[in-house]
């Protein structure tokens, strides 16, 4: 087995997630021509369920300037010019003709909890007329035998038709002895090899089934790895984040509805719509790290006036996904928002890299290229992109710069 | 004799991974229960020479559903070690983070975990709406409320939209299941009214999970707590954010008032005749270690919602103290080394998997007469406890606590029921709603006060502390209530670095299998008694193992893959292990 974590590990410290945000007018046309070929098959097929959006919709009190704004919304969360808004619109009434399998194994349920958050579509749209979900440990009705036959039965229905959607690490110690599932007692790698065969593409959701999570976090006492360590011959979607985010969830199965294909991927395989920015770059106290305003310790004067948090451990800069965009539970809140650092969730081995409540310069941390021990600032060049070079050094410089000025002012 | 062996594996629609395993007489009456969790991960073990600062963000991922407890339990036991006490606008922050924890994580058990085993979707299409209407109306008056949904057009919409479902031919979720089975008791109208509400439902919890987004950030995993406080300044300064909490808040409690409990009243009676024969009643030693703190004393110190205590036999007339030292584990059925019962502080951990016993027909059968689960088998003074909404209310009763006393009180004069209905699976349902109502109203009181607290001023959310001092040598503990139950988190600190790490959590006293005196688990010990209408549709056991609102993942955590002892760091010191 070739070693994926590891060279993961070495792809990421290249330069990586670079999006092209216009891909140019040829690009585009084409792609809509496709896009439009693919949902005119897909209207042909049986449908699972016959529905009309709109009907659908305002049963829920949605009325269509409502679901529009939704569209554009999705459609530039997508990177799709506007052009693409009637696609991205009949897309959402055919999303029912693709099949959904959901499989949980080593996980905590976060991402079924976080899916269950999901907004646009609402969780009972996404069950009843939306997507055509088969099979799902936590909210479907029947267990046991039944469950089992329930699964095979969809498998078989949609062979080679289904979206797989896993959500936990998979355990492979003690020949993956540390979980196993259904009456024969399968092992969630045997019950993960055997679903993902004839699935059309996998989708793992999670930090966990992308690259391990929790449980790979060292020492990784059970050998846990993601699903991309194992699959192979499969298209394979990893929308990490602890938990990820249910609209992203989203994007990837109307993309996928929409052309046909799993979206444009980065070079860890998250999809780069979602994944193409860093938090840092649309943050809402980026002002504030521009002008060296920063939040020293908990509660002080900088956490009453929402200044920028990297000294407290932000992690935003090394961090690409797109919550600081549409942030989480119907865009209530997030984590900066709350106050609270960036724990670089939807990083590999973050767990043993970000999630700490200090800069990375008071970090204790050994560069993965090994060597001599380096701060953050001579890390960061090794292991981010060019951006993030500077950011200690100016998370020091701008504060010298803002206390210079401040004893002016004093003066 | 014609006994047969059931397996049911996955048990769907809970957390985590759970097989069940069940013998019946020919009178298709449960003799014999074992519960066995087939998955861990290690995350006690991942803890170890990590900064206790940053434990609560690892610790919270024990489980995505009740995240923010573990949360909280990890940050209050580094809290507990350093001797940190928060401040008044933490502590009801906290509070109310973990209060919609509560109405989100009970009201999605109800409907959408726990409802299709008492609601059978497919009779809800022969209902008269008009007399649904009545129906709902009926059981609500119970309470003196209104009814949540008392519209025809309503009950028609949820029927015509289920119906354009079931007639495409695949019920994708909801297919292959037991309905029709006799197993089911309720009327078509009332199926209806419970098939509405389950979707009602599913937007009210994203509601509720909104409340917790608010001052947590997101949800699940909130990202706002501290060692010392929490993040969330600008979110209690803000007046407007404190009134979307309020009126998110208003709308969830009108749901739980008019809908949540009337239809537990509406389910109670239907099935009351099971609840009577005490059906599910389980071990009958009920404990609960106490949460929810109403002033800001330290530690264990403050009044709280939830008084600690125990209670045995189903005695209400008698009320044990909690001493957190009488706690050990048990492994003799485990798949772990050893024997001996030991103290979380102390635990040795060796995992010894010996698999499944014997395999026909392509099943796999425990191996029940040795070791057959991941989850330890938790003790109280040597006595098997159930933990959970139920044995608060239990315990909150027996120790007069007048709040307690009277919602409890009020819900079965409601209900028409007797206090011995309380002893079973219904019981066990009914707990948990009428916990979830007291929660809502005096989650009203919190918002309130913290608005005022910060009106007047106060904006700190944070104690100092001088972590270098407080981190060479110490210990501590989080110990208070998911809602599954009591949950504990224990920490030894030394050099700055976690030397060791256990949790003890409510599932693992619910899930467990036999200790080493043959004794059952709560699981287990519920089963015994239970008819099954059907053997090939094992409904009634799924609805009696759902009462619990299983959460297996939390309930398996430790292992020690190298075979060290855990705990015992004056042997065996890890203090000074730098996470490279």
């Amino acid at each position: 087995m070739i070693d994926s974590t590891q060279m993961v590990k070495k792809i990421f410290t290249q330069k990586s997630g670079r999006v092209e945000t216009n891909k140019g007018e040829e690009y585009y046309n084409s792609l809509f021509e496709k896009a439009k070929s693919r949902l005119k098959s897909l209207r042909v097929q049986p449908a699972l369920r016959d529905v009309d959006i709109m009907d659908v919709l305002e049963t829920e009190g949605v009325n269509r300037r409502d679901f529009m704004k939704w569209v554009s919304a999705t459609t530039a969360t997508l990177m799709l010019p506007p052009m693409f808004a009637p696609l991205v619109a009949e897309a959402t009434e055919l999303m029912n003709r693709v099949p959904v399998i959901w499989i949980e194994l080593q996980d905590c349920a976060g991402n079924t909890e976080a899916l269950l958050r999901s907004s646009a579509p609402t969780v009972d749209d996404l069950l009843f007329d939306v997507l055509s979900l088969e099979f799902h440990h936590a909210l479907m009705a029947c267990a046991g035998h039944d469950a089992e036959h329930q699964l095979d039965e969809a498998m078989e229905h949609f062979k080679d038709k289904y979206l797989l959607f896993v959500e936990g690490s998979i355990p492979t110690g003690m020949n993956g002895n540390y979980g196993t599932i259904g009456p024969a007692g399968e092992t969630f790698q045997e019950h993960l090899m055997r679903l993902s065969k004839d699935a059309a593409a996998i989708v793992a959701v999670g930090t966990c089934a992308t690259f391990g999570g929790v449980p790979a976090a060292a020492p990784n006492p059970t050998k846990a790895v993601g699903v991309m360590d194992l699959v192979r011959g499969k298209p394979v979607v990893n929308i990490p984040a602890c938990p990820a985010n249910p609209a992203n969830m989203v994007g990837v199965v109307l993309h996928y509805v929409l052309t046909g294909q799993i979206p444009e991927l980065d070079s860890l395989l998250r999809p780069k719509f979602a994944f193409g920015y860093r938090i840092h770059d649309n943050c809402e106290r980026r002002a504030h790290f521009d002008a060296g305003e920063f939040v020293e310790e908990w509660g002080d004067e900088g956490a009453k006036n929402n200044w920028c948090l990297y000294k407290v451990g932000c992690k935003g800069p090394m961090t690409f996904n797109n919550c600081s965009i549409i942030r989480y539970n119907e865009g209530t809140n997030w984590p900066i928002g709350a106050g609270h650092g960036c724990i670089g969730c939807s990083e590999p081995d973050f767990w043993d890299k970000y999630a700490y409540q200090r800069p990375m310069a008071n970090a204790n941390i050994k560069p993965p290229t090994g060597g001599v021990e380096r701060t953050v600032d001579e890390f960061g060049l090794g292991l981010l992109t060019a951006t993030a070079i500077g950011i200690g050094v100016h998370a020091v410089a701008s504060v010298v710069a803002n206390k210079k000025s401040k004893e002016e002012e004093e003066k | 004799m014609a006994q047969k062996h059931l397996v049911i594996d996955p048990i769907t629609r809970i957390e985590g991974h759970l097989r069940i395993e069940a013998i019946i007489d020919e009178n298709n009456v449960v003799t014999d229960a074992y519960s066995s969790s087939t998955m861990f991960r290690g995350i006690e073990e991942i803890l170890k020479g990590r900064d206790p600062r940053d434990c609560g963000l690892l610790a919270m991922r024990i489980c995505g559903v009740c995240t923010g407890t573990h949360y909280q339990r990890s940050i209050e036991a580094v809290e507990h070690a350093f001797g940190v006490t928060i401040p008044k606008n933490a502590r009801l922050v906290r509070n109310l983070i973990q209060g919609a924890l509560y109405l989100h994580d009970h009201v999605v058990h109800f409907y959408h975990l726990h409802a299709l085993d008492w609601v059978d979707i497919t009779e809800a299409l022969k209902a008269n709406p008009k007399a649904t209407v009545l129906e709902a109306q009926k059981w609500a008056s119970l309470s003196g409320q209104r009814a949540w949904n008392a519209s025809e057009d309503t009950y028609i919409q949820v029927q015509e939209r289920v119906t354009k479902y079931v007639k495409q031919g695949r019920l994708g979720i909801f297919g292959n299941a037991y309905w029709g089975s006799k197993g089911f008791k309720l009327t078509p109208e009332q199926n209806l009214i419970g098939l509405s509400h389950y979707l009602d439902a599913l937007e009210l919890q994203r509601d509720m999970a909104k409340m917790m987004a608010i001052f947590g950030g997101k949800n699940p995993h909130p990202q706002s707590f501290v060692v010392g406080g929490v993040t969330c300044v600008q979110d209690i300064k803000n007046p407007a954010r404190i009134a979307e909490f309020k009126q998110l808040l208003k709308r969830s409690r009108k749901f739980i008032k008019e809908a949540y409990l009337p239809d537990v009243y509406m389910a109670g009676t239907m099935y009351a005749d099971e609840a009577l024969e005490g059906i599910g009643g389980g071990i009958g030693n009920f404990m609960c270690f106490g949460d929810f703190n109403l002033d800001d004393l330290p530690f264990y110190k403050s009044s709280k919602l939830f008084p600690a205590g125990i209670v045995k036999n189903r005695d209400l007339s008698k009320v044990y103290e909690v001493d957190q030292s009488k706690i050990t584990e048990d492994v003799t059925h485990a798949w772990y080394e050893g024997t001996t019962n030991l103290h979380p502080y102390d635990g040795v951990t060796k995992p010894n998997y010996t698999g499944f016993g014997k395999k026909e027909n392509n099943i796999a059968y425990l191996d029940t007469k040795n070791k057959y689960s991941w989850i330890k088998s938790p003790l109280y003074d040597d006595e098997r406890m159930e933990v959970g909404p139920l044995a608060r209310m239990i315990v909150g009763v027996a120790n007069k606590d007048e709040r307690i006393s009277k919602y409890v009180t009020t819900f079965l004069k409601n209900g028409n029921l007797p206090t011995t209905v309380l002893f079973s699976t219904v019981g066990r349902t009914a707990a948990r709603a009428i916990e979830t109502e007291l929660m809502s109203d005096v989650m009203m009181d919190w918002v309130d006060e913290l608005a005022s607290n910060v009106a007047h001023g106060d904006l700190s959310t944070w104690t100092e502390f001088n972590f270098d001092n407080v981190s060479k040598d110490a210990q501590g503990y989080g110990m208070a209530e998911a809602p599954r139950g009591g949950l504990g988190h224990w920490v030894k600190i030394k050099d700055g670095k976690v030397a060791n790490y256990q949790a003890v959590v409510p599932s693992t006293w619910n899930a467990a299998p036999r200790d080493y005196k043959g004794r059952l688990g709560a699981y287990e010990a519920s089963l015994i008694g239970t008819k099954v209408a059907n053997p090939d549709q094992p409904l009634e056991i799924l609805r009696t193992i759902h009462s619990f609102d299983p959460c297996i993942a939390c309930a398996v955590h430790i292992i020690d893959t190298n075979g060290k002892e855990l705990g015992v760091y004056k042997v065996d010191p890890i203090g000074g292990t730098s996470r490279a």
